[in-house]
């Protein structure tokens, strides 16, 4: 039964997409309407097979499962699926988020509606299928072309400049593939095998790690993304739609740390290890920078795209300190920001659509308007703060925590976030949502309606409950990441056992 | 029994929030009243029926356990945190009851209420927690709760900017304090308390080293440094002190409740939990002593020089807090936990007095518009006086009757003398400085506020009225312990050797010892707290009963001395030059300079070369998603042509 139950995850919405375009005739507004039902529909049922997915995965077993495999052109390259708890965390994330981002455009996508879902849907399946996916090649399909619905949905729904963020998105994108591509056909001449099974096996030559290494992190730096490659990140949220922030932020910036956590660490343990100063010394960087710039925003999109930006950060110091606490860290605090930064850009997208403007300076008092309103924006930018109790606090407290562990001041520096973030989120809230009302513009905005309630309330519980109780996400990936990280602890206790050794030859 | 006097607090503050939510008041108001109050008695129970030396814990749900760091949701009692219970509920409670007059004519009184609950139960975690990061959990939750409540006039910009930076200075020590939990972790492979503490008895942790920030620390002086970081920070010790005076933009009660009575007093309450590293650390614990020996001294200067009432008050905590933290620094943890007790109750009740005298005035907060308000408050003006004897510390020298202050700020001055570390020498003449001071600015105070002529407007002298019933009774209940609380629990805090070693034992590391000499210091020692605090009073009354017209002469001898205090020796501004002001310059820079720059060389360079070999930008511009696609195709043709080249190649051989 298990055979084929992630390619049924997978392309699901490609089906739905599919039918939206049979189904799609009769006037305009019958059409819009019946896209956005099946769109829907179509999102929520992928919902439920993949909690179907999760219902049968099982917890004690750390390598991939539900594995499928069929052969597609050669012995080499298959179509291979396979999951392991690392992937299916972001199945989930990306599961759920969907229908909240349809729910989300219900009304702000006013022209073209059908091309929108059914890009929409196209991308949901693009981006399981990288999540899904066993073997590299399927893999660089995934990745690769999950960019282009992404690239139309900024490009064609967008706002006034979206030709020109979405033509800085592509350059850099472009230029990391490339070289991603050059690495992946390097790999398989020498494993023999694009099975990633197969790859996670295989010893690289250590020279060889190094230069593999440094294409794979191009592709996925800028995914990230990592200083000084994010300027496309602000650029591309400012433009998008609400849904394709939502998206954007929640799911696309996700792919680059999955990158590393399911090629460059397990593969190239010891190039990790060697060049991993480099991102640490990127991430302190880009944690700081991008909070210092988020404060001086008057963009509310802008402000939370650079605080995307820092807390990717984040995510890398945990990805490469090397150890459990760090890399669990940095797993949960991508879900957790899937979940957040979603979150607040779907709270963007409700008074954008009210109001039209994004403008920090044009809002203050929209408490006294939007009661329920404020109670969500305050519980997600505390979220986003990184308050204990919500999500956002354990992963960037663990990642922290391990990053501390292999360099203790360049994450004394980086925890200065912790007070940087509360700047600048205090400071948004206090413009927008405190204070007295000044102008007519906030007097006349409506509290969230039930569409939007349903679409947050979803992300509001998961941050809480994953807040105080967040082994449960934490068990699911637990021995995935120990496998995965295993290969370069092995790299740093041989360092350290060399090491001791010389200290001790010197000693004596 | 212990679980729900955590979790009662937590449940008034959901369904108060519903209430609020819905719009109705009373029901909200009611509910977490109750609630509260029922958490006060079990508070008081489990105080009374708590064994000598027992700790119990109970365990609710898993928290976050990976690695090193191990932490479950543990509710921990013994007698350091049922100290705190008895005064969390007990003051909260009081609070809340006192707010159904105070905050009567306010529209969002059930969300007040809904905060007040939420503080209480953030605060009841942090007293309770059993590992750091579930005190983490508390210490955060308690600053959300502040930060709201601080912004509660959400209208007011100043209330906006006083609750920010409420937060943001409290961050600051936080990230000290994460730092210390990280240190910890990886030092002891664990955070919760009694694991870390079995550890430090392995001598092989006081020598150990640590590279930080280019220097080689003693790893456990780096460790007591950081969570100290913290504990500043909440306790708003010098340097990050500069939020308590702003944070009087929230209502009064709150000020009774989160900034004199529990919530400032957290940072003490960690030192004291974590006796037994600073028992091993000569260097952080110096430097806790020299912290808040200084902050003891510059916040009574302040003090003197404010007009604002509730000012002087929260200077005065400020001055107080610092007593607490170098008793605590000279290693007598059980003194600054008498001190904590007992100032909880007097200060409580001094701010909730203030808050009555300001209801009476229309929120009029200037001192220097009230006067002789002893007449039209004659009850809040009794329970003030209680209060002030308390603070200035007023007894018997030489016989156990005195008021909350006497016993305690004694014992905290006393165990200064007798203590031999380096700092304590000046700690202890800086606490009988501080003494005098502390009486000269209280009684300063009372005169100004309640004596001498009136100097308020006709309006406001009018419709000066006394408080209702609701919020004299808080008053009364505090006073008695602001007279009682030192003589009943004494001999828990203060008493003699072996007593006292069968209460701690285990509970807080050392102390004994050095509260066993400090009974026996010299009598000149035990009467001068005494005697520097009738001559505050004495002054006092000569300056501004007797001869009014000499304070201003002092202004005019002392100009430069007087505007430093009163400007609050520049704290503020400096910290706006040096951080607010160039951040927003760094930010300002980064986001007009570099992002463009990087632009500049990244995406836009590319585009503009690639136009000068095309000549043909626009067609890019619009054909670049077929390029991409192009691309992306060129790619897995080439993968599956080597894989098919592979798989040919590996037949034929």
């Amino acid at each position: 039964m298990n055979l084929s139950l992630l390619t049924t995850l997978t392309f699901l919405p490609l089906a739905g997409a599919i039918l939206i375009l049979l189904i799609g005739s009769g006037d305009e507004e019958t059409a819009a309407r019946n896209a956005k039902r099946t769109a829907l529909w179509t999102s929520l049922v992928t919902l439920a097979v993949s909690l179907v997915v999760l219902s049968n995965f099982d917890w004690n077993q750390p390598g991939f499962q539900m594995v499928e495999e069929s052969s597609w052109l050669s012995g080499i390259v298959k179509y291979r699926m396979g999951i392991d708890g690392i992937s299916l965390g972001l199945i989930l994330l990306t599961t759920l988020l969907m229908p909240i981002c349809i729910l989300m455009s219900w009304t702000a996508i006013k022209e073209r509606v059908k091309d929108f879902m059914v890009a929409f849907l196209i991308l949901e399946t693009l981006v399981l299928g990288v999540f899904c996916a066993l073997d590299m090649v399927l893999f660089y399909l995934f990745f690769e072309g999950s960019l282009i619905p992404m690239f139309l949905i900024i490009g064609v729904w967008g706002g006034q400049r979206r030709i020109y963020a979405t033509y800085k998105f592509f350059l850099y994108t472009l230029a990391g593939s490339v070289l991603m591509l050059i690495a992946m056909i390097i790999m398989i001449a020498e494993a023999g095998s694009a099975d990633i099974r197969v790859l996670l096996a295989h010893d690289f030559p250590a020279a060889m790690q190094i230069w593999l290494w440094l294409a794979f992190f191009a592709s996925f730096a800028v995914k990230m993304p990592f200083f000084p490659v994010h300027t496309w990140l602000p650029a591309a949220h400012v433009e998008a739609p609400t849904s394709g922030s939502i998206i954007l932020a929640g799911i696309l910036l996700k792919l680059g740390g999955y990158g590393f956590l399911r090629f460059s660490l397990p593969m190239f343990p010891d190039a990790s290890v060697a060049l991993a100063p480099l991102v640490q010394w990127v991430c302190v960087i880009a944690v700081i920078y991008a909070s210092i710039i988020a404060f001086v925003q008057d963009d509310i999109k802008k402000l939370v795209a650079y605080s995307s930006v820092a807390h990717m950060g984040v995510v890398g110091l945990g990805l490469f300190s090397g150890n459990i606490e760090g890399v669990q860290g940095a797993y949960f605090l991508m879900i957790s920001h899937g979940l957040i930064s979603g979150a607040l850009f779907a709270c963007i997208g409700v008074i954008y659509e009210r109001a039209h403007t994004r403008d920090i300076m044009a809002f203050g008092g929209v408490v006294k308007v939007m009661p329920l309103f404020a109670v969500m924006m305050m519980l997600f930018t505390m979220a986003n703060i990184g308050l204990p109790g919500t999500a956002g606090f354990v992963g960037e407290f663990l990642a922290l925590a391990g990053s501390f562990k292999s360099v203790s001041t360049m994450t004394a520096v980086a925890a200065l976030s912790m007070i940087l973030s509360a700047i600048y989120g205090l400071w948004l809230y206090r413009k927008v949502v405190s204070g007295d009302v000044t102008n007519d513009l906030v007097l006349g905005l409506k509290d969230m309606n039930g569409r939007e309630i349903a679409a947050l309330a979803p992300l509001a519980i998961l941050t809480i409950i994953l807040g105080f109780y967040p082994s449960l996400l934490l068990d699911l990936s637990q021995l995935s990441v120990s496998t995965m990280i295993a290969p370069m602890e092995e790299v740093l206790a041989n360092m350290h056992k060399a090491s001791a050794i010389v200290s001790q030859g010197a000693a004596q | 029994m212990l679980s729900f006097v955590v979790l009662f607090p937590l449940l008034g503050a959901m369904l108060a929030g519903i209430f609020a939510y819905r719009g109705s008041k009373l029901p909200a108001q009611m509910i977490s009243t109750i609630l509260v109050g029922c958490a006060m008695v079990m508070s008081f129970v489990l105080f009374f029926t708590l064994g000598d030396a027992e700790v119990t814990k109970v365990t609710l749900f898993r928290f976050i356990e990976v690695g090193d760091i191990d932490a479950s949701w543990v509710l921990r009692l013994d007698l350091l945190s049922a100290v705190m219970l008895v005064v969390v509920t007990t003051v909260s409670f009081l609070v809340h009851l006192y707010s159904f007059g105070y905050m009567a004519d306010d529209d969002d009184r059930a969300k007040f209420f809904s905060y007040l609950s939420l503080f209480t139960f953030a605060m009841l975690s942090l007293v309770t927690a059993d590992n750091f990061l579930q005190m983490f959990f508390g210490w955060e939750g308690v600053g959300l709760a502040s930060y709201l409540l601080i912004g509660f006039y959400y209208k007011k910009e100043s209330a906006n900017a006083a609750a920010m930076k409420a937060f943001v200075v409290n961050r600051v020590g936080d990230v000290g304090y994460a730092l210390g939990i990280f240190l910890a972790a990886m030092t002891f492979g664990s955070i919760s308390f009694d694991n870390m503490f079995a550890k430090l008895s392995d001598p092989s942790f006081v020598d150990a080293g640590f590279m930080f920030l280019g220097i080689n620390w003693p790893l456990l002086e780096l460790m007591g440094v950081l969570l100290f970081i913290g504990a500043m920070g909440k306790s708003a010790q010098l340097l990050l002190h500069t939020w308590l005076p702003d944070a009087m933009e929230g209502p009064t009660p709150v000020s009774a409740l989160i900034h004199a009575a529990t919530m400032v007093t957290a940072g003490v309450f960690l030192v004291c939990r974590m006796s037994p590293l600073y028992e091993l650390t000569d260097f952080a614990s110096g430097l806790m002593t020299f912290v808040g020996a200084t902050t003891c001294l510059y916040a009574a200067t302040v003090a003197l020089a404010q007009n604002d009432i509730k000012r002087v008050i929260a200077f005065s905590t400020c001055s107080q807090l610092g007593y607490m933290f170098f008793a605590a620094g000279v290693g007598a943890y059980q003194v600054a936990m008498f001190h904590l007790f007992t100032h909880a109750f007097f200060k409580a009740l001094l701010f909730l007095g203030a808050g009555s005298v300001i209801h009476a005035m229309h929120h009029q907060q200037d001192m220097r518009s009230m006067g002789g308000l002893r007449k039209i408050l004659p009850h809040t003006y009794a329970m003030m006086l209680i209060g002030t004897i308390a603070i200035t510390g007023l007894g018997i020298p030489g016989t156990p009757i005195g008021f909350a202050g006497f016993f305690s700020k004694d014992a905290v001055i006393e165990v200064a003398h007798a203590a031999s570390g380096t700092m304590s020498g000046y700690a202890f003449w800086v606490g009988i400085m501080a003494a005098f001071l502390t009486a000269l600015y209280s009684w300063r105070l009372i005169f100004m506020t309640f004596h001498g002529e009136y100097r308020m407007d006709k309006h406001d002298y009018e419709h000066a009225h006394e408080a209702p019933r609701v919020m004299l009774i808080p008053l009364y209940l505090l006073a008695f312990g602001a007279v009682f609380a030192g003589i009943l629990t004494k001999g828990i805090f203060f008493g003699h050797g072996d007593d006292m070693m069968n209460i701690w034992d285990g509970i807080v590391a050392g102390g004994i010892s050095l509260i066993d000499e400090a009974h026996e210091v010299a009598y000149w020692v035990k009467v001068a707290p005494f005697v520097v605090s009738v001559a505050g009073l004495l002054v006092a009354w000569n300056y501004y009963m007797r001869h009014p017209k000499d304070v201003q002469r002092w202004i005019d001898d002392f100009p430069l001395l007087h505007r430093i205090f009163t400007n609050k020796w520049y704290f503020d501004e400096l910290y706006q030059h040096l951080f607010v002001n160039s951040l927003h310059r760094l930010g300002m820079f980064f986001r007009n300079s570099f992002e463009v720059s990087v632009d500049r060389f990244g995406p836009d360079g590319i585009g503009n070369i690639m136009m000068q070999l095309s000549g043909r930008f626009s067609s890019l511009q619009s054909g670049f998603l077929f390029h991409y696609a192009l691309a992306m195709i060129c790619g897995v043709v080439l993968l599956l042509g080597l894989a098919i080249y592979l798989a040919m190649s590996g037949i034929s051989s």
